[in-house]
């Protein structure tokens, strides 16, 4: 079988949509066109059903209640649902009062997502603690502990971090809010559709997700909101028609919603099957470019993390050029959303990896139809690739000759 | 980002790539200069190597870099023209023309500047080395 080039290993940024999807979607433009909240008549009600259906999928793949869904257009908006609407919610003291509104706690690398509203947040009069990673990225309980304050009433920790791929103490973050009355949200933008969730088990009172990183359609996502133990209940960012029990006003995206629909029944179904096998390939990826490549770094926990996504520094060489020379692979240095910066990774350099190893890092995340062949293919990329860069790379030979680069008097521009 | 022609052809086929002997080799070596600017925290290091003849005249120009596609085609197309100058027409090569030959994108131009400052470098070195009189540059760049 013949390669199709490029090869796409940037399935963290976005994912293709499942054919499977794409046919469940497309009598909703058309012929099923209904609005969801036209109570007269059976275009409505026909619409009203498809989406009750992909309310119960959605559920289910997280073992939550239909009625503790709430959908959205993605993820950014309800991460900034979940913390603006549950801190003005739950503030301790109103404006004015001369004391801070109510304190969060959150890390320093959490999604731009999550970090902006936080930060919104903080200039409105809440106090927000930015937890500082440590090397292996993974956030844990005690960590948050020893943030909490009596007037904490908000957590927001991502599942997995959409950079490196580790994946923080969620249940245990869980516990210890509910232990504490502390709302816990949680941005599993990453996480859901991929690894097995259970907003019970795992104590989850919010959680954000998108269609688009699971092979749905992108413009959907949704919001979990806990109904008992505790009632969550959220001040709405979004007014109008009072559509999803007044969360979120604005007629349905139905198409979206029947997508993102069959794509969680699809994500139930498949995750394990898939998980492993992108799990070999990830190891296999991993392995043949650190047995071929000196002085490279795979960054964050080795085992606490994602399946299919891998996060790899090559000492010596930058980023952009290794992007340009790998020019058959579409990977990300850095996230998709940042990488238009000039600026090394504000994630890597949370993590504590040194300016210019961060500089020379790729992101690869494998998805549902990464091959065997795609993976030797790109992992024998890189190694030339870097190989090549190396030979033009002045750093390189003086690491060769043993020359401590920390302790050149580099000229600063 | 989507790069112009003639920087993908440098970095593809980047010219005089490599060096006249490792960093204590050219130490001892009075008749090659050495340009090292940039820093590895910035994403660009350049190291931009001479050969001066008896006359003065630069007779060879190797470089190795590390930093982005246009980084690398900046510092190529410098060895390229600096081949056969004396060091004082060396000296009068302007980012500017760096920037309009290769057509770098603005959030570039730092590429092209670096490129100078490493041609001004390896000169000085040569001077210092050699015991002939400096010249205080002034770093006038255009940005944009």
């Amino acid at each position: 079988m013949s390669l199709n080039l490029p090869i796409y290993l940037d399935h963290a940024a976005t994912t293709p949509c499942d054919p499977r999807v794409v046919e469940a979607m497309l009598p909703y433009f058309t012929k099923e066109f209904g609005n969801p909240g036209s109570r007269n008549h059976s275009f409505g009600w026909r619409a009203e059903e498809a989406v009750d259906r992909a309310r119960e999928q959605v559920a289910r793949l997280i073992g939550a209640s239909d009625k503790e869904i709430v959908f959205t257009s993605g993820s950014t908006e309800s991460n900034n649902l979940a913390i603006k609407g549950a801190a003005e919610m739950y503030e301790k003291h109103p404006v004015g009062s001369g004391k801070p509104r109510g304190h969060i706690i959150t890390a320093l690398h959490e999604h731009k997502a999550v970090l902006d509203p936080c930060k919104r947040l903080a200039k409105q009069g809440f106090d927000v603690t930015f937890l500082e990673p440590p090397r292996d990225g993974v956030i844990t309980a005690e960590m948050v502990r020893s943030a909490m304050r009596d007037d904490t009433i908000l957590v927001t920790i991502m599942w997995a971090n959409n950079e490196i791929g580790t994946i923080n103490e969620i249940p245990r973050i869980g516990t210890l809010c509910h232990e504490r009355d502390v709302i816990f949200h949680t941005d599993a933008t990453q996480w859901v559709g991929k690894m097995p969730t259970n907003v019970e088990r795992d104590s989850v009172d919010l959680m954000s997700f998108s269609g688009h990183k699971m092979y749905g359609p992108k413009g959907v996502g949704a919001l979990y909101v806990r109904r008992r133990k505790p009632r969550v209940r959220l001040v709405s960012q979004v007014d109008g028609g009072g559509q999803e029990r007044g969360f979120r006003s604005g007629t349905l995206n139905v198409t979206g919603i029947v997508g993102l629909g069959k794509a969680a029944e699809i994500a139930m179904e498949e995750m394990d099957r898939d998980g492993q096998r992108l799990l070999g390939l990830r190891r296999r990826l991993e392995q043949v470019i650190t047995q071929n490549l000196d002085v490279t770094q795979i960054n964050g926990n080795p085992e606490k993390r994602l399946p299919h996504l891998t996060n790899i520094s090559f000492g010596f060489v930058e980023g952009e050029s290794l992007m340009m020379a790998c020019k058959d692979i579409a990977m990300s240095s850095g996230s998709a959303c940042t990488s238009a910066s000039l600026e090394p990774s504000y994630v890597l350099k949370s993590l504590g990896v040194g300016d210019e190893l961060a500089h020379s890092s790729l992101r690869f995340s494998l998805g549902r139809w990464t091959t065997e062949e795609e993976i030797d293919f790109a992992a024998a990329s890189v190694i030339r690739s870097v190989k090549k860069l190396r030979e033009l790379s002045p750093l390189y030979d003086m690491h060769k000759e043993g020359i401590d680069l920390s302790k050149i008097e580099w000229a600063h521009h | 980002m989507a790069y112009g022609p003639k920087i993908i052809e440098h970095y593809e086929n980047p010219r005089n790539v490599g060096t006249f002997g490792t960093q204590s080799e050219i130490k001892q070596r009075k008749d090659v200069g050495v340009g090292l600017v940039g820093a590895p925290e910035c994403g660009d290091v350049m190291q931009l190597q001479i050969k001066v003849d008896q006359r003065g005249r630069i007779e060879d120009a190797k470089f190795k870099c590390f930093g982005c596609g246009s980084a690398i085609a900046s510092s190529s197309l410098a060895t390229e023209w600096i081949k056969g100058k004396t060091l004082d027409e060396a000296e009068e090569i302007r980012n500017t023309q760096i920037v309009e030959e290769l057509s770098l994108p603005p959030v570039k131009i730092h590429c092209s500047v670096l490129a100078e400052d490493a041609i001004k470098a390896a000169i000085e070195d040569y001077r210092k080395k050699n015991g002939l009189p400096t010249h205080d540059h002034d770093h006038e760049h255009a940005s944009a």
